[in-house]
């Protein structure tokens, strides 16, 4: 890493703001009552933990936790991540509807892992994609429904959020 | 043993052949990544793609259910292709050598070796033999190793008694014979168990069995006092040629694991055993049904460590790839 620029503390709070309107609204648009809303670990994790204690008094809702490692496409190229954890969907999937959370949505690649997962569960009746952040250089046929905050970035530049309390992201050059 | 035949130069695991000279942090990574694959024999589709495409043999010179079923399975949840090669039916029947049976599978574009057999070493000279990119894992080589068994038998234990350091652990049996003793002590000292037993008659233990970095008990009433964890070993009459033990019944009279003589162990000990196990002769069956049992979950827990195995040494392919 060779610089840092941090985005404000209070832009990480707008575009949590920002996403947990998006999907209120998404929501009622399409009827949907009784979701149940999945985190990508780790900083998909962090952001699903923040929409459902948000949510929890209107709408409280099971929170499951997936790791994709097991399903990237590129183990043949850079092997097994060391710090793979357990996936946790304690719900059924089959009819339900799924919210999936990630921090940033970049490539697709972690997605399309997500939704082969997911899949693997059972057969969920909708999947709805929140992100926190938008960013360019997708390489799959992949986009959010709901999103927190869209960033233009270079190539070499990617968010890195940490958290799980308080979230903050910062811009970091590689 | 050369190490690096196992582990290469950045730490990745190459072949899995014996827990013998393998650093804590390797063997750590092994529980770990079993743990994650836990989940995945809990869902409805008991499968990930991480070995899609990728084949794996089963060459197994001597015979094994359990955990020939358990690699077989691992491998296909794995998304693997599995050949199981029975040598009692391949040409080494026929005369064929082993060297040439190896080169005829490599010719068929195999990816992974796991290997059973009856000679101490035989995993070895096959992972030293095969092309760079192949894996080869060891399912039990003689008396000398069975670090797939030993590994699931400390995950069974991590998950009920996670704190090493403060268990007193006794393994009781036929030590001489068994390669999942050997195995189990060289994992338990590098994970630093805090005391590691053997019980057994003088007859089934090897010379010098305390070099080994375990206390010896002849007496199982005495070894059992305060145990946290009892592994009860298969006596293993196919080994034994005369003059080890005077009757089943006897070392059963001496030896069995009785309920009764249980008590002397912690009250909420584990009772463990690799399969397959001899009612009556290891243990009565009230001991082996019995709530401080946790045999079952071992076979369990096989197919998660053998999937945690089979994915890590299928890396070094990934590494390689990556500098191509």
């Amino acid at each position: 890493m060779t610089s840092t620029d941090p985005l404000t503390q209070s832009d990480t709070r707008s575009a949590l703001e920002n996403l947990y309107r998006c999907l209120q609204d998404h929501l009622s648009i399409h009827q949907i009552t009784n979701p149940v809303i999945i985190g990508i670990h780790t900083g998909g994790a962090w952001v699903a933990q923040a929409l459902a204690e948000k949510m929890a008094q209107d709408l409280p809702m099971p929170i499951g936790l997936l790791d994709i490692s097991f399903y990237r496409d590129d183990f043949s190229r850079i092997g097994i991540n060391p710090e793979v954890r357990p996936s946790s969907i304690p719900f059924e999937i089959d009819d339900q509807h799924v919210i999936l959370v990630d921090d940033v949505l970049h490539t697709g690649r972690t997605i399309r892992a997500a939704l082969n997962e997911i899949f693997d569960y059972g057969r969920p009746a909708s999947v709805i994609l929140a992100v926190l952040v938008e960013r360019n250089g997708r390489q799959l046929p992949i986009s959010a429904d709901c999103v927190g905050q869209r960033i233009t970035l270079a190539p070499q530049q990617h968010i890195k959020l940490s958290g799980p309390a308080p979230l903050a992201m910062e811009i970091v050059s590689v | 043993m050369n190490p690096s035949l196992q582990i290469d130069a950045n730490g990745q695991l190459q072949h899995f052949l014996t827990v013998e000279g393998l650093p804590k942090e390797t063997l750590l990574s092994i529980l770990d990544t079993a743990e994650s694959f836990t989940s995945v024999t809990e869902r409805d589709v008991k499968k990930v793609p991480l070995l899609r495409g990728k084949t794996v043999a089963n060459l197994f010179f001597e015979s094994s259910t359990r955990t020939r079923t358990t690699f077989e399975l691992a491998a296909k949840r794995l998304s693997a292709d599995v050949l199981n090669i029975p040598t009692s039916v391949s040409a080494t029947t026929k005369g064929e050598s082993l060297l040439d049976t190896l080169r005829n599978l490599q010719a068929m574009h195999i990816d992974m070796f796991v290997v059973r057999h009856g000679q101490s070493g035989a995993a070895h000279f096959i992972a030293q033999q095969v092309a760079p990119h192949i894996g080869v894992i060891n399912a039990g080589d003689g008396r000398h190793a069975h670090p797939t068994q030993a590994m699931l038998d400390v995950f069974t234990i991590r998950r009920h008694k996670p704190d090493f350091g403060a268990l007193t652990i006794a393994i009781v049996g036929d030590i001489l014979h068994s390669r999942v003793a050997r195995s189990q002590i060289h994992a338990l000292n590098t994970l630093l168990a805090g005391e590691l037993r053997v019980i057994a008659p003088k007859t089934l233990l090897p010379a010098a069995v305390e070099s080994l970095g375990v206390r010896v008990f002849h007496r199982l009433e005495e070894g059992l006092k305060n145990a946290d964890v009892v592994i009860m070993l298969r006596l293993q009459r196919e080994r034994m040629q005369g003059g080890h033990l005077p009757s089943e019944h006897e070392y059963y009279q001496q030896y069995g694991l009785t309920a009764q003589r249980l008590a002397a162990a912690k009250p909420d000990v584990l009772v463990m055993h690799p399969g397959p196990i001899n009612r009556g002769v290891e243990m009565s069956s009230a001991v082996a049904d019995g709530p401080q049992s946790v045999i079952l979950e071992q076979v369990s827990h096989g197919i998660a460590i053998r999937m945690a195995v089979m994915s890590m040494t299928m890396q070094k392919n990934a590494a390689e790839n990556t500098a191509a």
